[in-house]
């Protein structure tokens, strides 16, 4: 059946908020050309309506659309390409936001809010703010929007409520046009993540956030309040500033957790196209800041602010118009909204181009010279050095435009981005960062005093000193020598000593004003930690066996890859490390399931536990059993021994996903505070292959008799009557018996119960029973009724292995510290700033 | 001179600096003759090739071969110029591979093989996905 209430429902209210948001737009910006007081307040009040409306038909739209995910319409082409049935209700979440349609939602829905905060907060901005808001509004809506327009044959946004028949044309809809699939492709398994439920609304509300900063600057051009406008824009700007950066890393985290390229950042032009506008949005922090205090660089301001939006909104287009589709490895395919993503952009860019130029001879500037010896000097020589940081990665990020411009002119351009993109945005990043840090560790001392040079040289004598104490001590321990990390990390310490000396006397005055030291102390460890987890992350899991794993790999997969075969303890960066299984994950409890105590069912998402289940000493379920578990998804138990005490056990995830093909595999990590020890599966062993197995040996032995299988010792326990197998029928004649065999492996003892079946007195099939864990295969092959003996053939196998390879990624955890400083850091700014506002 | 202008021409200075560091070391997308070329005069760049993977009468990719262990792959390219080139990839099949529709590989030749050294697939949009293949 079809649910088409719950689709008309939402794309009604698509359609909705598409036109609210224009009503809204044209009701303030006509109570802006009215002088009466009562007619504009009138024209006021529509538009708040409309707005209301709006923001009423997003949350629609929005609850809409989830439902659809939750109730498993799998009619409906959203629901059926990004959910599942088996998909657990928190990623029904992440598949919201999968799709272009969703995320676009999201925007659309956290630029509502903010709209509804702007209304109730600025009273005297609210009407040339929120026209930009609303037409802002407009445009994201017709991004969803899905009507084709009759006779221009202009189809305009892509509907997330589109009938999956609508969207794919398969035979079977010709045949049954009500046909509804029974389960959905799936969520893409890289995305089954917490971080990827909420990195999505994190970064959003970001994108979200550099409107108001740019409505506010695009209001006080029109509104000719040059200055005006800074002092409400700049406390929004903080908070974009520190949810946009918040976001950024998210996004990181998440790769650096489950993706297995070993870092969290890989100057993809998809990371790229956000990284810049951040650095911007900083920029035009400081110079705002500048302005506030000095009423220098407002022009400057103007221009920041201006380019992040125009930044954000370019970073839209080349990330969703499928035109980064040859240079990126995770950009959104193209939903056919090129045109009017490039509309978009170009609207906003003209619009605040002409305005700014219109109005640039009215803008009041400082015609006086700065002194180099005044904070403005310094802040507007960091805040370029961030535009310049900005500037030399969009250029490259940016081939793919160029290349597609000079198609239009006829031309051919076949320019490709840098191969190696990591060292190549490194090499001059890192410089960048350099040059940020010397500047804010110097500038901030001319942030709270009036400084000449006598003076300055006072101030800095103690900070140098001890940052080259601490300096040498670190290059001197961690044996920092490469020339270009050698200077990052005097220039870091720099940055955190003198912001600490800063910090010092400033929480002496007044605590609220300790945002701006704490941030650059938080992007001063953030630097340390950069440079050594990346610059000296080492694979420690070399193959010192001597041995190759495989002549037909290349010689530095055999070098860097360690061979486990289970049960076996090899020697890896100072710890034993045994492979001890491959394990489950149960879906309704924490914990993990060994393979070899459950057996599998007909429906692959169920399992039957064998015995009890036992993780970490709980007991998770009993015998007999019925378990849910991910089929897709194995865990490959490792411990990490130092002598007999077990430092650390980690499941590193491989998803096999016979849809997409190959393996996944995800990391898992063992923190500690000076280094993480990185460990991902680099090749499990391949179940579908054939299996060699020894010949058959066969052995005759009563119940309760001991035996050897593959040098294991090995007891007939007992042989029973059973009534059922399962995937076979039994007939009344049928006679099946089960033997119940223990095998005693290294660490736990095992059970193989293989089935003997005599049918119509005459056939006789035998089931075996595989102890995967052991590499052995036991077979019921007779029973000798005159002797009570059994026969019982034995089969060995190679062991079970997994390849791995492990890095030690040092001082990550200066990354994270510092990150978080740097949020404490624009929280307390930001308070200070809305609270001054 | 003001110090304002000092900086701006110094500014400018690093922006025209920064464009030619970038046209220094951006690479080109080329075509499999013309990687062979440059292979052949001992240009060891790395370069892009885009392509579409082979695939016979009824849509299924051929040439695609891997390794016993999954851990290394290899598969044919037919590049815009419709030549056919055998590409060697030191990893496992990224998911999704063989049902991308665009590839491009960064890499280079060594002698009469291509070894690429990432492969940047373009998959298909879901829209223009022709069947319903899950829950049937």
């Amino acid at each position: 059946m079809i649910h088409y209430f719950i689709g008309d429902l939402g794309h009604l209210f698509v359609i909705i908020s598409f036109v609210t948001s224009l009503v809204a737009a044209f009701a303030y910006w006509k109570s802006r050309t009215i002088t009466d007081v009562n007619v504009k307040q009138a024209w006021i009040n529509n538009a708040r309506i409309a707005f209301y409306a709006h923001t009423f038909a997003v949350v629609g739209v929005f609850v809409s659309l989830f439902v659809i995910i939750y109730s498993h319409y799998f009619e409906y082409h959203y629901a059926y390409s990004h959910s599942s049935r088996h998909l657990p209700a928190h990623y029904m979440v992440s598949c919201f936001w999968e799709g272009q349609e969703g995320s676009f939602l999201l925007w659309i829905f956290w630029q509502a809010l903010i709209g509804i905060v702007i209304i109730h907060t600025q009273k005297n901005w609210e009407a040339p703010v929120m026209v930009v808001f609303a037409l802002v509004q407009a445009f994201l809506a017709s991004m969803i929007l899905g009507i084709v327009i009759p006779f221009a044959d202009l189809k305009i946004g892509s509907s997330p409520f589109i009938l999956l028949r609508d969207a794919l044309d398969d035979p079977i809809f010709k045949m049954q046009p009500n046909f509804v699939p029974a389960d959905g492709s799936g969520l893409n398994p890289l995305l089954q993540n917490y971080w990827m439920v909420i990195h999505p609304p994190t970064l959003f509300l970001g994108f979200a956030l550099t409107i108001v900063p740019f409505a506010f600057c695009i209001a006080g051009l029109w509104e000719k309040k040059y200055a005006e406008w800074i002092k409400p824009a700049l406390p929004w700007t903080l908070l974009g500033g520190a949810v946009l950066g918040l976001g950024i890393l998210m996004g990181g985290y998440w790769a650096y957790e489950t993706l297995n390229f070993g870092g969290y950042w890989n100057w993809d032009p998809v990371e790229n196209a956000v990284y810049v506008p951040w650095l911007i949005l900083i920029a035009s922090i400081h110079t705002m800041i500048v302005y506030k205090n000095n009423q220098t660089a407002l022009k400057t301001s103007i221009i920041l602010v201006i380019s992040v939006f125009i930044l954000i909104l370019y970073s839209t287009f080349l990330t969703r118009s499928g035109i980064l589709g040859d240079a990126s490895v995770h950009s959104f395919t193209d939903l056919g909204l090129s045109g009017q993503l490039l509309i978009y952009l170009l609207f906003f860019t003209l619009v605040s181009i002409v305005l700014a130029a219109v109005r640039w001879k009215e803008i009041p500037s400082s015609e006086k010279e700065v002194s180099t010896y005044s904070r403005e000097f310094w802040i507007f020589l960091g805040a370029t050095t961030l535009c310049l940081m900005g500037f030399q990665v969009i250029i490259p990020t940016s081939i793919p435009v160029y290349n597609s411009i000079v198609g239009l002119f006829g031309g051919t351009s076949n320019l490709a981005p840098p191969a190696d993109q990591i060292a190549f945005y490194s090499k001059f990043q890192l410089w960048f960062g350099v040059a940020v840090a010397l500047l804010s560790g110097t500038g901030q001392f001319f942030w709270y005093n009036k400084i000449d040079k006598s003076k300055l040289k006072k101030e800095l004598l103690t900070p140098v000193l001890i940052s080259l104490i601490v300096f040498a001590l670190i290059i001197s321990i961690a044996r920092v020598s490469e020339p270009s990390y050698v200077i990052l990390t005097l220039a870091g310490v720099y940055i955190i000593v003198s912001n600490l000396k800063v910090l010092k006397s400033v929480i002496k005055v007044n605590p609220a004003l300790s945002g701006g030291a704490l941030s650059h102390i938080g992007i001063g460890l953030s630097l340390l930690g950069i440079m050594f987890s990346a610059g000296y992350s080492k694979v420690v899991s070399l193959n010192n066996t001597g041995m190759l794993i495989s002549t037909e790999l290349s010689t530095e997969f055999n070098r860097d890859n360690l061979l486990l075969f289970i049960n076996e303890p090899r020697n890896m960066a100072g710890y034993d490390i045994e492979f001890l299984g491959e394990r489950f994950e149960a879906k309704n409890k924490t914990g993990y399931i060994k393979k070899n105590d459950v057996e599998l069912t007909t429906d692959p998402y169920q399992v039957v536990a064998k015995r009890d289940i036992i993780y970490r000493d709980k007991k998770l379920y009993a015998a007999k059993d019925t378990i849910e578990i991910y089929p897709e998804n194995t865990y490959y138990e490792i411990e990490l021994r130092k002598g007999d005490k077990v430092e650390a056990i980690l499941f590193p995830r491989v998803q096999i996903n016979e849809a997409m093909g190959g393996f996944i595999a995800s990391p898992d990590i063992n923190r500690g505070v000076t280094k993480d020890l990185y460990t991902h599966v680099s090749a499990p062993m391949n179940r579908e292959a054939e299996v060699e197995w020894s010949d058959l040996e066969e052995v005759r032995v009563k119940a309760g008799e001991q035996f050897f299988v593959n040098d294991y010792v090995a007891v007939l326990e007992d042989v029973l009557r059973i009534d059922q197998i399962q995937g076979v029928t039994l007939n009344n004649d049928d006679v099946a018996v089960q033997a119940r065999i223990s095998v005693k492996g290294e660490r736990d003892t095992y059970y193989a119960d293989p089935i003997f079946l005599i049918r119509g007195k005459t056939q006789v099939g035998r089931i075996s029973s595989e102890i995967n864990d052991l590499g052995v295969k036991i077979t019921l092959l007779n029973i000798h009724p005159e002797t009570n003996e059994f026969s019982l053939g034995l089969n060995a196998r190679q062991k079970d292995w997994v390849i791995i390879k492990a890095m030690e990624k040092p001082y990550i955890n200066l990354l994270w510290v510092g990150t978080g400083i740097l949020m404490v850091g624009f929280t307390i700014a930001m308070v200070r700033r809305f609270k001054t506002a | 001179m003001k110090k304002s202008h000092i900086l701006a021409i110094v500014v400018i200075a690093a922006a025209i600096g920064i464009i030619i560091a970038t046209a220094g070391d951006a690479s080109t997308y080329v075509n499999f003759n013309q990687a062979y070329k440059m292979a052949e005069a001992g240009n060891k760049t790395s370069i892009h090739v885009v392509g579409q993977l082979k695939k016979d009468d009824n849509g299924h990719v051929i040439g695609l071969d891997n390794a016993p262990d999954n851990l290394s792959f290899s598969f044919i390219l037919v590049d815009d110029n419709n030549r056919e080139q055998k590409v060697f990839y030191n990893e496992p099949m990224p998911p999704d591979f063989t049902r991308s529709e665009n590839v491009v590989v960064i890499g280079g030749y060594q002698g009469d093989n291509f070894v690429a050294s990432k492969i940047l697939l373009k998959c298909p949009s879901k829209y223009q996905e022709q069947s319903v293949n899950a829950g049937i």
